[in-house]
């Protein structure tokens, strides 16, 4: 199973956005933007910068030929800014130079006066002050008011994530050709190439058959080049169509952290209701989302954290609030979770402190109210194939989770200096687009005289593996060595109207596709061979390991012969096909209905260890059950397990995004800003693959796997909690993440 | 402002005009088109930019591995560099085949730094160990793998060297490392001779330059349009020893302090300092002298020099001067030094007694410390004969804690007068609150590495409960 993508990874010969040879005379941008985070624009003087020798023009927003709108969702966005700016990275202007020196260099020249307005870094307080994207949104279920005085325990708290920044290790980038006939070609790093064309024809106004959006792969995404890689494309875009010269704009890593937005910040209010056996009876949340200054994913993320609101319980009494809260921070966007790590954190910060204020074992609270078989959600979805009890008592026996409590009993109870803790956390994530329009993938393949397929998809590659789960699936229905297949860049002009490769669900919607795609030239094939070896019924016919059998008796016909033999008889070599989830629906009145196609199910155990004198800490090891239906390729599943533990805990731990009062992000270089390196990975990752998992609607069984795994790491978060709580008992646990080694030692030495 | 430079890329001569403060990353990319080299971060903090450097030295090649975007050209000049493109063969070799049957790389932008890691490592090694392998891919971030098929390549690779010692020779014959290797000291002798008929330019420019690893992170621009004295070949790169003293050369780099063997033996403890410090591709370029003339106020060699009483010599062009680094730095980023001042040498006394270096940062390696510390302690008998107290992240400038030190002296080593050193020590100190930590972390956490060393220094005497 040759991976052609990891093989050129490995040799550096995979191209990135600033490795394609660009034409001669290709000019270089650069973005000026808001150095403040609230403020009318007073002026802008672009006279020195202009004067500077190799400037071909700065670009502003009275250059905009179309529309200065690049908002996907909410149509709150300007490309570049013009009176009023909302938040420190804000672009205003796009300059274009012969090199990026000379770029730079005119950006520092550029002299702009603000009158500075108000700034709002803190999601309540925008809040209160009526600053919300969309009215508040409510999923609810059962009666919660007349569930309190049915509860034996009630409690409520406050509790607070971080944003987390994405890291994707090529910054974000775009390279735009101008065609001919007033066409354009824009060689993007996004998830989202329909989007990008989208924006560039709404900019240039031009229609989006004039331009062509092509994806080669991403150096790493998570969930930031969904619908943030856009603008940076309309901006090449706008470029070289106006100064008709091809134009590259690849962002240093300073001005990535500062202009583009990072995981939603929540501050959530929660109440939870429980029975003295710990079966939790009502559950109320209020979830503030620092949303940042522009709607960009905002509202389907806050609507992901309500459908994970309850995390893997059944809880009969649910009301969930979410509020979109606009503040003047660059727009906070898609990262991996998509919402739902946030939310699942609180429901499992509510458990952990009923179960330290009731005196029983977390995990008892936690096993108690686990999902099961025809469990109906607070949204209205009954859960078929229910995998929650299986993969928690999984792992509670596999990894004998009795006897690791035990060991880390015994050594808290030996050591002073050093304590563990260890914590459990089941995941339960609904798989397909919250908004259901969204759930297609497409595919075209074209098979060629040699017999040599070629994929194109929708799906973008970024790391996650999807061609060559595509290409699994094309060898598996044709029955040909994957060698023989290659899938091609993501091309709007191959495939159009391209759903984003997002919410873990490239290889579900696009394999789907490329099922679908392969089966129809399969048929054609088979009632090919069938002719040539006279056969009347083409059931008979069947292709294994690139050879055609009748009635499972070998021919001589091999897969070559019967391809050539089929284009001499001028048979449709070339397939396309769309694939849509089947019976997803979604009422976003009611909030009810079926908007999952299926849900992936795990529980890890985590242990870690904290320092008593320092308080620093490891992660010591994570194992995990988890449920990835039948694997298309193991080896890349198990890598996004692995990836996504990692960095679920870093988002839990060391990752901090800081910001001061006015809205200037401090963690704004790679110095400040610090992502797991090998040393904090756990030392172990262990990771069972849950047998007998079906799944009907993934290809050949499969299940997403790119986000459910990132949330994990929440169990890191509970484990070190819980080793600081055996040094220091009396500790009043503030439930805020990430918990960094500042908020670790002041928790072992505070009250 | 352009020279001519000429240097060793891959197999290929090069010989470019260009500005010596401009950084190899972009002459390998932009110039070149040697594109499997990336960037990432341009600071030093990922590691996708490494590539490896080959110098001339008594007549034999030394590699290691460096962060090519923080590398001025002037520093490569008379140099073999070798990128992913220089490595590669028609197959991958053994360490590509295990990155990829382990899937240790997904996205593949981080890779191409980390194979160049990995070789630079069996470039410099005779012999594998797992621990070693780990450290040399330390400075080299990927934010896909979460690092587990990367260890499992390594483990992989150490087991296929395991307990054998090898040669360049074996290394080529498995295809390693590219044949032509042998050939190129040869080569750069030539070059060599080239250069140093042109080095007329090694007097005093704008700016002198060490292993520019701060300088080009803070102001690359200011760097690129000036000329500039590159300082790190030249003599004073070297340890000696003079009785039980130990002069560090000023462009000393944070690697040759680390692998010191004569060092080691005094301070067994070094290699996990250095580790904490800097990756290993910023200790293969960073100078001593330049961690102290950055005087950042939590600078780690300066953390650890003070508690070491050192000394520096300082040179201009009419005197040297030779005074305690404790009296160098005056307030923040403020030198007891003259424009013309260069620091020549760092000398400090072979330690008798205890020496014990702490950091705490938010990622524990690699990262910028919220608060360090060292101590030295020289006792006989439970009373403190000398001791030595250092702290970073907790003043304006990397700080000697002279009361405490003072107090200390003469005392008996128990639960009180540790409990009075670290009061004395807290009165010392004024941490400010930045990203880094909150002014009341920094204090609490100051207090707690104090009682981390006098821990680690007396186990049998001082527990941790007496101390709370």
């Amino acid at each position: 199973m040759k991976n052609l993508d990891t093989e050129k990874h490995i040799k550096g010969k995979s191209l990135f956005i600033d490795d394609f040879p660009t034409p001669d005379g290709t000019l270089i941008l650069d973005v000026f933007y808001s150095s403040v985070a609230h403020a009318k624009i007073v002026s802008v003087d672009y006279s020195e910068a202009e004067k500077l020798d190799g400037v071909k023009k700065i670009i502003t927003a009275g250059d905009i030929i179309g529309e200065n709108q690049i908002g996907g969702i909410i149509h709150d966005e300007t490309l570049l800014a013009e009176n009023e700016v909302t938040y420190i990275g804000e672009p205003i202007a796009i300059i274009a130079a012969k090199d990026k020196r000379t770029a730079h260099k005119a950006k520092s020249l550029i002299n702009i006066k603000y009158e500075e307005l108000p700034v709002i870094t803190d999601p309540k307080e925008a809040c209160e002050k009526g600053e919300l994207i969309i009215p508040p949104r409510i999923f609810s279920c059962g009666d919660i008011y007349n569930t309190w005085d049915c509860c034996d325990y009630i409690f409520e708290d406050t509790v607070e994530t971080g944003g987390q920044e994405h890291l994707y290790l090529e910054t974000q980038g775009s390279i735009a050709i101008p065609v001919e006939g007033k066409k354009i070609k824009i060689i993007s790093s996004t998830q989202g190439p329909t989007y990008v064309q989208k924006a560039v024809s709404k900019v240039l106004n031009i229609p989006m058959h004039f331009v062509e959006v092509d994806v080669l792969r991403l150096g790493g995404a998570f969930g930031g080049k969904e619908d943030q890689a856009t603008a940076f494309g309309a901006m090449a875009g706008l470029a070289a169509y106006i100064l008709q010269r091809p134009a590259k704009l690849v962002l240093n890593r300073h001005d990535d952290l500062v202009i583009t937005g990072k995981r939603h910040p929540y501050i959530s209010d929660y109440k939870i209701g429980l029975n003295k056996e710990g079966k939790i009876l009502a559950y109320e949340v209020s979830y503030y989302q620092n949303s940042g200054a522009c709607a960009d994913l905002s509202t389907p993320i806050l609507d992901r954290s309500l459908f994970h609101a309850t995390n893997s319980y059944s809880i009969p009494n649910v009301k969930s609030t979410g509020y979109c809260c606009r503040t003047n921070l660059a727009p906070n966007t898609a990262f991996r979770g998509f919402g739902g790590p946030q939310a699942m954190f609180v429901i499992e910060a509510a458990i952990h402190k009923a179960a330290e204020e009731m005196g029983i074992d977390v995990e008892e609270i936690q096993k108690k109210n686990l999902v099961s078989e025809k469990d109906v959600t607070h949204y209205g979805q009954v859960l078929n194939n229910c995998n929650a009890q299986k993969c928690f008592n999984q792992t509670t026996d596999l990894y004998n989770y009795n006897q690791l409590k035990l060991d880390v009993k015994k050594f808290n109870s030996e050591n002073d200096q050093y304590k563990k803790g260890i914590a459990i956390m089941p995941i339960c994530f609904g798989i397909s687009f919250t908004n259901s329009f969204l759930n297609q993938g497409s595919a075209l393949i074209h098979i060629y005289t040699d017999g040599s397929v070629q994929i194109s998809a929708a799906a973008v590659e970024m790391g996650q593996g999807v061609n060559q789960k595509l290409r699994l699936i094309a060898a598996n229905v044709f029955s040909i060595p994957v060698e023989l297949i290659t899938v091609e860049s993501t091309n709007t002009t191959r495939v159009a109207n391209t759903s984003p490769t997002a919410a873990s669900s490239g290889a579900d919607l696009n394999g789907n596709a490329v099922f679908i795609a392969c089966n129809n030239l399969l048929d054609r094939l088979i009632n090919r061979a069938a002719e040539i070896l006279n056969i009347t019924d083409p059931k008979l016919i069947s292709i294994k390991n690139g050879t055609v059998y009748i009635s499972g008796e070998k021919t001589d016909l091999a897969w070559n012969g019967l391809i050539e033999q089929a284009y001499f008889n001028r048979v449709n070599l070339s397939s396309q096909a769309l694939y849509t989830t089947p019976e997803i629906y979604f009422d976003k009145e009611t909030n009810k209905g079926n908007p999952f196609a299926y849900h992936v199910y795990g529980t890890a155990v985590i242990t870690s260890k904290v320092d008593c004198v320092r308080g620093i800490y490891n992660i010591e090891s994570v194992k995990l059950v988890h449920d990835f239906g039948k694997s298309i390729d193991p080896v890349v599943d198990k890598g996004q397990t692995e990836g996504a533990v990692v960095q679920g805990l870093g988002w839990l731990t060391i990752e901090e995004i800081a910001h001061n009062v006015n809205g200037k992000l401090l963690s704004d270089t790679l110095s400040t800003y610090k992502v797991p390196d090998i040393y904090f990975a756990p030392d172990e990752i262990e990771i069972e693959f849950l047998e007998d998992s079906e799944n009907r609607f993934g290809p050949l069984n499969s299940k997403a796997i790119g986000e459910p795994p990132f949330m994990y790491g929440i169990g890191g978060y509970f484990s070190i909690i819980n080793a600081i709580k055996s040094f220091n008992p009396k500790l009043e646990i503030n439930y805020s993440a990430p918990i960094t080694p500042e908020k670790v030692l002041m928790s072992l030495y505070g009250k | 402002m352009q020279r001519k430079i000429s240097l060793i890329v891959n197999n290929e001569l090069v010989e470019v005009e260009v500005n010596p403060g401009s950084v190899l990353l972009d002459l390998l990319r932009d110039t070149l088109k040697l594109t499997g080299t990336k960037e990432g971060c341009r600071e030093g903090d990922c590691g996708a930019c490494t590539v490896i450097v080959g110098k001339l030295k008594n007549g034999k090649i030394k590699y290691r591995a460096i962060n090519s975007c923080l590398y001025p050209i002037g520093n490569a000049a008379g140099k073999h560099i070798l990128t992913i493109e220089g490595i590669n063969t028609d197959s991958l070799n053994k360490i590509q085949k295990l990155f990829y049957d382990e899937g240790a790389s997904q996205c593949g932008f981080c890779t191409p730094g980390f194979i160049m890691s990995l070789t630079a490592h069996l470039l410099t090694h005779n012999k594998l160990m797992y621990d070693e392998v780990v450290n040399s891919v330390a400075g080299n971030i990927c934010r896909c793998t979460g690092y587990s098929s990367i260890k499992r390549a390594i483990k992989e690779l150490t087991t296929e060297f395991v307990s054998n010692s090898y040669e360049l020779d074996d290394l080529i014959n498995k295809g390693l490392v590219p044949d032509y290797l042998p050939g190129i000291k040869e080569r750069l002798i030539s070059i060599n001779e080239l250069i140093s008929e042109r080095s007329e330019c090694l007097q005093k420019h704008h700016k002198i330059i060490g292993g520019g690893t701060d300088l080009f992170v803070q102001t690359p621009e200011e760097l690129f349009e000036h000329d500039l004295t590159f300082i790190s070949q030249n003599d004073m790169c070297e340890i000696n020893f003079k009785g039980n003293r130990c002069f560090l050369g000023s462009t000393v780099t944070f690697e040759m302090i680390k692998t010191s063997t004569e060092l080691q033996q005094y301070f067994p403890m070094m290699d996990d300092y250095f580790k904490l410090v800097a990756s290993l591709q910023i200790r293969n370029s960073a100078t001593i002298a330049g961690n102290i003339v950055n005087a950042s106020p939590i600078g780690g060699m300066s953390v650890i020099l003070l508690a070491l009483n050192a000394s520096i010599i300082i040179s201009n062009k009419e005197e040297k001067k030779v005074f305690h680094l404790k009296d160098l730095f005056l307030d923040y980023k403020k030198l007891n030094m003259e424009k013309d001042d260069i620091i020549e040498w760092i000398v400090f006394n072979l330690p008798n007694g205890k020496f014990n270096f702490e950091k705490v940062s938010k990622r524990r390696h690699l990262d910028i410390a919220s608060v360090n510390s060292a101590m030295y302690i020289d006792d006989e008998e439970g009373i403190v004969k000398t001791v030595y107290i250092s702290g970073g992240g907790v003043a304006p400038i990397p700080l000697f804690l002279k009361r405490a030190c003072e107090f200390l002296t003469g005392k008996e080593i128990n639960k009180e007068n540790i409990i009075r050193t670290i009061e004395i020590a807290e009165t010392e100190i004024s941490p400010i609150s930045d990203v880094r930590g909150s002014a009341d972390y920094k204090r609490l956490l100051f207090k707690q590495l104090l009682k981390a060393h006098f821990l680690k220094f007396y186990p049998q005497q001082i527990k941790m409960g007496d101390l709370l």
